[in-house]
C-alpha cells in the first residue's frame, strides 16, 4: 500500500543546534504510528514539520521534503492553513481555547466555513463530541466555558476539535502523558477506534502503552531514526543496539 | 552568686538577646513597611481632606449642582461655573482618544504578535523612551509644529465641512481641542501600547497554537482567540490613557487656547481644569471665593482622574483574575 506521509532527506536546524538529522520515513496510512525515544532526540520537531509548526519559530531553518498524498506540503504555492487542517495536532497539555465547549469545536467548522447553514454545525458538534467520548459527560452544559472541565475533559474537547475539522491525519505529541490513568485509557481508546479512519502518528514515552496501540514503530536517537518497522520486529527483536538499550530502560 | 553573674551575661546576650533582636526586629521592620505603604493613602487623604475644608466657602455661598453645571466664569463678579472647564477637559481626552486608541491597538498587536521577537525588543525601550519625554517638549512641539498645522487644516475643513457645527470653525488661530488632542495623543501612546501589549501577554501560547494548528490564519487567532479574552484589559489600558489625559496640564494649556467657553466645534479653544488651575493659581488671589473655586476646580479633576482609575484598575483586575485558572 502507498505509504500516506513520506518523509525525505529532512534536517531541521534550530539556530545551531541540529535537531533532524537526514530523516528518511514512510508513514502508513489508517494506521497507528508510534514515535519513541529518550527526551530531545527531535520527536516534537519531527511531528512540527509535518504540520508545518516549525516556521513558526523564526531561527528554525529545514531541508528535505514531507509528502502527504505524494505532494509536498513544503512546495511553493502551498496553504499553510490547508495542511494544518489535514493533519490536526492533540499536544501534550490541553489548550482549549476560551470560549464555551460547544464553541470549541464549532470553531474549526467556523473558520473553515464548513458550515455554511447553521443547522449542522449543532449536528457536527454533537457527532465530534460523541466520537471523542466526551459527549454524555457535557451534552447539558455545552455552552458553559470549556475551562471549567477537567484535564482530561479538556484533552478529549481538543480531540473533539481537532476531528471537527475533518482531518486525515492525527498527531499526538504525548497526548496522555498529563492525564490520569482513566483518562489516559479514555484517549488510547478512542485512538484505536479512529485509526480506521485516520493515520495517527503518536509520540509516547509510554512503552506499554506503546505496544499496545502501535502498527508501525519508529524509533529515534539524538535527531536521527535508528529503527523502524512492525512492532512485533522492533519491540521483540530489535536489530540496533540502541534500540534495545532504550526499551531496557537504559537511557 | 559568682557563677550566677557569669552566666547571666551569657545566658543572656547568647539566648535571649538574639532572640529578642530578632523578633524585634521583625516587628520594627514590619511595622515600618506598614507605614511606608500607607502612607501615599495618607497623604491622598489629607489632599482630599484639605481641598475640602478649603472649597467649604464657595459650596456656602453656591450649590454643587449650581457649581457643576454654571456656565459662565467671571470671578469678579462672583459667577463661578465650573462647566465650561469640565466639558474642555473632556472633550480634549475624548479628543485624544480618538486619535490615539486605534492606531495604539494596531501597533500593540503588531509588537506582540506579528513583528519578529527582535523588533519589539528594540521598539518597547523606546516606547519607553516616549514615554518620559517631560510633558513641557511636547507642549512646545505642539505650539511649533501642530498649531499652525490645524490652522491651515482647519480653514480647509471648514471650507467643506462647516455647515457641520462640530467641524466648524469659529477661530482663527490654531489653538484649539484638536491640537491639544493631537498633542495629548502622542503623549498617552506609549502608555496604552505598553499596557496593551502587557495584557495580550497574558494568553498563553499554546492558546494561540491550538488555534494555528487547526487551520487558523494569524488573524482569525486573535480576533476570535486572543482579543475576545483580552477585551477587559484592552479597556483598562485605554481608560489608564485617558486618566492621564485628564490630569495632563502643561503640553495641553499650551496648545488648547484657554477660552472658557463650551466649545462646540473640535476647532474651538478649551480650558481644562487643570489649564484652569495652573493658570490661575497664585494670582488675584484678593477676589472673593477665588481661591475656594479654584480649589474646588482641583477637587472635582481629583474625582474624575480617580474615578477613571478605579474603573482601570477593576477593569485589570478583571482579566488578571481570570488568566489564572
Ligand atoms: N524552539 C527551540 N529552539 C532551540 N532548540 C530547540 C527548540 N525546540 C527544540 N530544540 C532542540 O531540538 C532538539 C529536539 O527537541 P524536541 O523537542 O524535538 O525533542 P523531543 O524528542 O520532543 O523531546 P521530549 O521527549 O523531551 O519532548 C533538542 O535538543 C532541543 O533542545
Ligand atoms: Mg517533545
Amino acid at each position: 500500500m502507498e505509504p500516506h506521509i513520506q518523509v525525505r532527506d529532512l534536517n531541521v536546524y534550530y539556530e545551531k543546534i541540529h535537531a533532524l538529522k537526514d530523516i528518511d520515513l514512510e508513514i502508513p496510512r489508517h494506521q497507528i504510528t508510534v514515535i519513541m525515544g529518550p527526551s530531545g532526540c527531535g520527536k516534537t520537531t519531527l511531528l512540527k514539520s509535518l504540520n508545518r509548526f516549525l516556521e513558526l519559530n523564526e531561527s528554525t531553518r529545514m531541508s528535505g521534503n514531507i509528502l502527504i498524498d505524494g505532494e509536498d506540503i513544503y512546495a511553493l504555492g502551498v496553504d499553510v492553513t490547508e495542511v494544518r487542517k489535514k493533519a490536526g495536532l492533540l499536544a501534550q497539555h490541553p489548550f482549549p481555547l476560551p470560549m464555551s465547549i460547544y464553541d470549541n469545536v464549532a470553531y474549526g467548522l467556523r473558520i473553515h466555513g464548513m458550515c455554511p447553514n447553521g443547522r449542522s454545525v449543532d449536528a457536527k458538534v454533537q457527532h465530534y463530541l460523541l466520537e471523542a467520548g466526551l459527549w454524555e459527560e457535557v451534552k447539558d452544559r455545552l455552552h458553559f466555558p470549556a475551562t471549567g472541565l477537567s484535564v482530561g475533559q479538556q484533552q478529549r474537547l481538543c480531540l473533539a476539535r481537532g476531528l471537527a475539522i475533518e482531518p486525515e491525519i492525527l498527531l499526538g505529541d504525548e497526548p496522555t502523558s498529563a492525564l490520569d490513568p482513566i483518562s489516559a485509557q479514555h484517549i488510547e481508546n478512542r485512538l484505536m477506534d479512529l485509526k480506521n479512519e485516520y493515520t495517527i502518528i503518536l509520540v509516547t514515552h509510554i512503552l506499554r502503552q506503546a505496544k499496545r496501540l502501535a502498527d508501525y514503530v519508529v524509533f529515534m536517537y539524538l535527531g536521527k531514526v535508528i529503527e523502524s518497522g512492525l512492532p512485533g520486529e522492533i519491540f521483540d527483536n530489535p536489530q540496533e543496539e540502541r534500540t534495545l538499550a532504550y526499551l531496557e530502560g537504559q537511557f | 552568686m559568682k557563677a550566677r553573674r557569669v552566666l547571666q551575661p551569657i545566658w543572656f546576650s547568647s539566648v535571649l538577646l538574639p532572640f529578642l533582636n530578632r523578633r524585634v526586629k521583625d516587628r520594627f521592620v514590619g511595622g515600618a513597611f506598614f507605614l511606608i505603604t500607607i502612607l501615599p493613602f495618607a497623604i491622598l487623604l489629607v489632599v482630599i481632606v484639605s481641598l475640602i475644608l478649603r472649597t467649604q466657602p464657595i459650596l456656602s455661598a453656591h450649590s454643587i449642582g449650581e457649581l457643576l453645571t454654571g456656565q459662565k466664569w467671571y470671578p469678579l463678579k462672583g459667577q463661578f461655573g465650573f462647566f465650561p472647564f469640565i466639558a474642555g477637559t473632556f472633550w480634549v481626552t475624548f479628543m485624544a482618544l480618538i486619535l490615539a486608541v486605534p492606531p495604539c491597538l494596531l501597533s500593540a498587536i503588531y509588537l506582540s504578535e506579528y513583528c519578529r521577537p527582535r523588533i519589539s525588543a528594540v521598539a518597547k525601550p523606546l516606547l519607553d523612551l516616549l514615554a518620559g519625554i517631560p510633558s513641557v517638549v511636547y507642549g512646545v512641539w505642539g505650539m511649533v509644529a501642530i498649531v499652525p498645522l490645524v490652522q491651515v487644516f482647519s480653514s480647509h475643513v471648514n471650507k467643506w465641512l462647516g455647515f457641520i457645527p462640530l467641524f466648524s470653525k469659529n477661530n482663527p488661530t490654531g489653538y484649539s481641542i484638536l491640537s491639544g488632542g493631537i498633542v495629548l495623543a502622542v503623549m498617552i501612546t506609549p502608555f496604552i501600547i505598553a499596557v496593551t501589549c502587557e495584557v495580550l501577554r497574558t494568553v498563553p501560547d499554546g492558546t494561540r497554537l491550538a488555534s494555528l494548528a487547526l487551520g487558523a490564519t494569524k488573524w482569525q487567532t486573535i480576533k476570535y482567540v486572543v482579543l475576545p479574552q483580552t477585551r477587559s484589559g484592552i479597556f483598562a489600558g485605554v481608560v489608564f490613557g485617558a486618566s492621564r489625559a485628564l490630569g495632563e496640564t502643561m503640553a495641553v494649556l499650551m496648545v488648547v487656547g484657554n477660552v472658557a467657553k463650551v466649545p462646540s466645534s473640535i476647532f474651538d479653544p478649551a480650558y481644562p481644569l487643570p489649564a484652569l488651575i495652573a493658570n490661575n493659581y497664585g494670582e488675584m488671589m484678593s477676589i472673593p471665593l477665588y481661591d475656594a473655586a479654584l480649589l474646588g476646580a482641583a477637587l472635582v479633576l481629583l474625582i474624575i482622574v480617580l474615578f477613571f482609575n478605579l474603573i482601570s484598575t477593576i477593569a485589570l483586575r478583571h482579566i488578571i483574575g481570570r488568566s489564572k485558572i
